[in-house]
């Protein structure tokens, strides 16, 4: 099976304090840490054990600048066949349906029976999956948690609230964004990264995809950020003040009452 | 007649010995290389303490007798085996040296020998069958008991005993009766019994003994090979390649520099052959006696580790893999098949189990090269990959700015009355406190900082702190398995260093501590703060005042990277007892035999299978020995131990603090303006 994971890099909210610059309108990004979105990185996973099963190759894309390479070299080193970077000074300021755009254009020019995005990127909207899906006319299922390949369909099942489980029988090819917990990726050190070190990975831009430029960046966004918000930290804690007993017992009364428990 | 066919059990004897340990050693020549031929004279010191002066086994007072008594006997047996097997096809045969009064001298040794050997089979035996030490079974998770097969061969050795002193009795009742045997041992009281019968009598009784005793030799000698008493062949060659530096860890392949990892195909143990020559000789060697499970923290808390399976179970795979008749069959990977995962990321590399190995099997090296293994195969714990990444990254485990890293040092009510440079070019100092991560990041060690800092501050030293320029030490990402992740901060931190000037480098953590002093070469000498504290309180420049609540009984933990893999176990208790009015009592557990509380670095993420903690076990020993504040000198075991207090529910009723901590607050100050600044900036305290 050819699949294709459409993947990103984003701050990594676990190593960074996030803080809003002077202006307001952006995060301070000097000295952030950055790594694959979560949620891709469970695609990629996915993607590289569905192919250990059942062969195929898997192939990790992504839009963005240089520096989104070293995400596309994590990636080579957990096991992904091939990746290339789509670049373009005219990709800049894409809302998702530029993105979306983008990445048809690079799906266009292959083969792919699967594509796999993630969930939602941690400084995204969700959007580019079902876009993408809908742009190439192929099925799209979100929140996947499992996927079994059965012959030309795959049996995919969803996220659906309250922690149950929806069951859909899906066509290829088609799109899934892939939901955190899904599998347990493999860890790749310093050592898997440089050993694919040499590995080319092509830049293709606007005309190497066949994308017009008219449809992408700024220019045409429709969605445009304008502000940042920051919740303020309020006093709304409600503190326990019993034996360790009875906190027990109130904290299960609580999590029952906000329909946690079952 | 006779003679032939005895001439026929010892070649058959001998060709079967040599065909067994010729298979045995095929593995071992396939295996991983390991440099263990250096220093030839300490290792034949290590053979005299550890093997002929059997060092460790008293550390088990009953079964440690109990095997010294077997050993010196067979020591002492073995010339004499050497003659009977000869003597048997060469009648008029005396054994050079053995001949006149030394000869008679040695044949009472020898007789008084045999009779010791053949009580303590049945000292043994009666152990095994009726007392059963709890440290011999074998759960069933981790393969069969190997009751039967001890019993089994504590018979064979009883016969060869008693067939041994048969012969000497019928050798002597039909010799010419100068010699007497010595009185009470096995050979004359068969002696006794046999004299009044007649000499044919007498004579077949020898030669059946001989028979008897030649079968039970040769029948021994093939069989051991297949099971726990191999180390009678194997312990010798075990000690004289035993590990010489501890502390230390094996490299990812022996001979393979630093700079040259790039071009090894992959790392660590995934396959039988990827372990050393060494240590499949070690998993031979393994007399499965136990101990190092009984010492074992991992094993005693309930995590699915017990050192002493991981020997035995590595043995029976090899024996299966590589067995006597025919050829070595398909290997498997030993992750999944002979180990799990858990078993090999449940240890805390504390070395108890190491420490008490009578034969000096090691066991942390094999642990981080399995892990190396899964390492290199993407094959970690969720609960590990974000701090290794975070590591890579931020330089610390918790992904916190590196700018942060000195903040610790300018809380106002610190730095008024302690200024910490940061060597950061600027500013210069000839000692370097090296931080580390959690003492640096962590809100609560970062009064063993604070502490740290005074201390040298009040003895005068000219000190500093590398701040954001510091990453984590790497000991226990190295220690995880995580080589290429430890070189990298191993690096960084040398050139930081460098740059810095420091001539010596001072530490409150142990594992920073062994790192620097084991796990980083060419690097400025490192000591622990204890050290440089006891020096102070020896050379009088440390002076304390009393302490203040008499129902305060203290005991030292030590710290595992501090005690037994760096052998510091007196200058904390130095330090303690120099505090006038320090009531201070030991744990059972103390010094090389410290219970680890439940480890350090990236063990604080993992998220380990178990019964209970360990460092609620070993809170609950402190009370036991009737402490109620448990002083430590390292910032993992303030974690573990506290938190273990709080899982104990023992809040109010036990404490912990940092030698560091305790020193700090009640060291004499010169001034008194310096006594009130920090009356002032009190931190938490004992």
């Amino acid at each position: 099976m050819e699949i294709l994971v459409c993947a990103r890099r984003v701050p990594d909210t676990s190593e960074n304090e996030i803080t809003l610059n002077a202006e307001g309108n952006d995060i301070e990004r000097d000295e952030l840490v950055y790594s694959v979105n979560e949620a891709d990185n469970y695609a990629v996973e996915e993607a590289l054990r569905i192919r250990d099963r059942f062969g195929g190759t898997v192939t990790v894309v992504t839009v963005g600048g240089e520096e989104d390479e070293e995400v596309l070299r994590r990636q080579l080193a957990m096991g992904a066949n091939q990746a290339a970077l789509l670049s373009d000074d005219g990709f800049s300021g894409s809302d998702g349906r530029g993105i979306a755009t983008i990445l048809k254009g690079f799906v266009q020019k292959g083969h792919y029976d699967l594509i796999l995005t993630g969930v939602q990127a941690e400084d995204g909207a969700a959007q580019v999956g079902g876009m993408l899906a809908a742009m190439l006319d192929y099925p799209f299922a979100s929140l996947v948690n499992s996927i079994s390949v059965e012959n030309d369909k795959l049996i995919v099942s969803r996220e659906i609230e309250g922690g149950n489980k929806e069951i859909n029988e899906i066509e290829l090819p088609c799109v899934l964004a892939i939901q955190t917990g899904i599998n347990e990726p493999r860890y790749v050190g310093m050592r898997g990264i440089r050993q694919v070190a040499s590995v080319p990975i092509p830049t293709l831009g606007a005309s190497d995809l066949g994308v017009n430029p008219a449809t992408v960046g700024a220019q045409v966004a429709k969605v445009k950020r304008i502000d940042y918000f920051v919740p303020t930290l309020d006093s709304g804690a409600e503190m326990l003040h019993g034996s360790r007993e009875e906190n027990a017992e109130k904290i299960i009364e609580l999590v029952a009452a906000k329909g946690g428990l079952k | 007649m006779a003679r032939s066919l005895l001439l026929t059990i010892h070649i058959l004897g001998i060709l079967c010995f040599a065909y067994i340990v010729a298979k045995r050693l095929a593995p071992l020549a396939r295996a991983e290389r390991d440099l263990r031929f250096d220093h030839p004279l300490t290792r034949i010191g290590k053979v005299f303490k550890f093997w002929l002066g059997q060092w460790r086994h008293p550390r088990y007072k009953f079964a440690g007798t109990t095997h010294i008594l077997i050993f010196s006997g067979f020591i002492l047996l073995a010339a004499r085996a050497f003659f009977v097997l000869i003597v048997g096809v060469n009648q008029d045969f005396v054994m050079p040296g053995l001949s006149g009064r030394i000869g008679h001298l040695y044949d009472i040794v020898t007789d008084y020998a045999a009779t010791v050997v053949f009580l303590c089979m049945a000292i043994a035996a009666i152990r095994r069958l009726v007392f059963k030490p709890a440290r011999y079974a074998v759960p069933a998770k981790y393969g069969k008991g190997h009751t039967a097969d001890a019993i089994f061969l504590l018979g064979l050795i009883a016969i060869l005993m008693v067939a041994d002193s048969l012969f000497a009795a019928s050798h002597s009742l039909q010799g010419p009766p100068v010699e007497t045997l010595a009185t009470l041992s096995l050979p004359w009281m068969l002696q006794i019994a046999l004299a009044s019968s007649s000499l044919a009598t007498i004579s077949a009784f020898g030669f059946a003994a001989y028979l008897i005793h030649e079968l039970a030799f040769y029948f021994l000698l093939c069989y051991r090979p297949f099971g726990i008493q191999f180390h009678v062949e194997t312990s010798l060659f075990s000690i004289y390649f035993a590990k010489l530096e501890r502390g230390t860890l094996k490299p990812v392949r022996w001979g393979i520099s630093d700079d040259r990892l790039d071009q090894v195909k992959s790392f660590g143990v995934k396959k039988f052959e990827d372990f050393t020559w060494k240590h499949v000789l070690d998993f031979y060697s393994c007399a499965d006696c136990g101990r190092c499970a009984d010492n074992c923290p991992a094993n005693a808390a309930g995590r699915p580790l017990a050192p002493r399976f991981l020997t035995t179970k590595a043995r029976e795979y090899a024996f299966q893999h590589y067995p006597v008749f025919g050829k070595a069959n398909n290997g498997k990977p030993l992750i999944g098949n002979v180990y799990s995962e858990d078993e090999i990321w449940s240890c805390t590399t504390c070395g108890a189990c190491e420490e008490e190995c009578p034969l000096l099997i090691e066991y942390i090296d094999k642990v981080v090269d399995l892990r190396r293994g899964m390492i290199d195969d993407g094959n970690v714990p969720q609960s590990l990959q974000r701090p290794m990444k975070a590591l890579e990254s931020r330089g610390n485990p918790y992904g916190k700015m590196e700018k942060k890293r000195g903040d610790w040092t300018k809380s106002p009510e610190f730095q008024n009355n302690c200024d910490v440079k940061i060597l950061d070019g600027k500013r210069t100092a000839d000692t370097l406190y090296f931080v580390d991560s959690i003492t640096s990041y962590d809100d609560r060690m970062q009064s063993i900082g604070r502490s740290t800092s005074r201390i040298l501050d009040h003895i005068g030293e000219d000190f500093g702190v590398l701040g954001p320029a510091e990453k984590d030490s790497g000991h226990d990402v190295r220690r995880f398995g995580e080589e290429m992740l430890f070189l990298a901060l191993r690096d960084h931190n040398i050139d930081a260093v460098k740059a810095s000037g420091a001539k010596r480098i001072v530490t409150a953590d142990p594992h920073a501590y062994n790192a620097w002093r084991h796990d980083y070469k060419d690097v400025p000498p490192v000591e622990h703060i204890s050290q440089v504290i006891a020096r102070g309180v020896n050379a009088g420049k440390i002076q304390f005042n009393q302490i203040a609540n008499e129902e305060k009984v203290f005991v030292y933990h030590d710290p595992c990277y501090l005690g037994r893999h760096n052998q510091i176990y007196d200058d904390p208790r130095t330090v303690l007892d120099a505090i006038p009015g320090l009531k201070r009592v030991e744990m059972t557990r103390s010094r090389d035999r410290s219970f680890c509380c439940g480890g350090g670095g990236l063990m604080l993420f993992y998220e380990p299978k178990e019964e209970q903690r360990m460092g609620v076990l070993r809170v609950r020993m402190a009370a036991e020995a009737a402490a109620n504040v448990i002083v430590t000198a390292c910032p993992f075991c303030m974690v573990n131990l506290e938190d273990a207090i709080k899982v104990a529910g023992m809040e109010g009723k036990m404490s912990v603090i940092d030698l560091t901590e305790l020193v700090d607050k009640h060291i004499m100050r010169g001034s008194c303006t310096e006594t009130q600044k920090l009356e002032e900036a009190a931190t938490c305290g004992g």
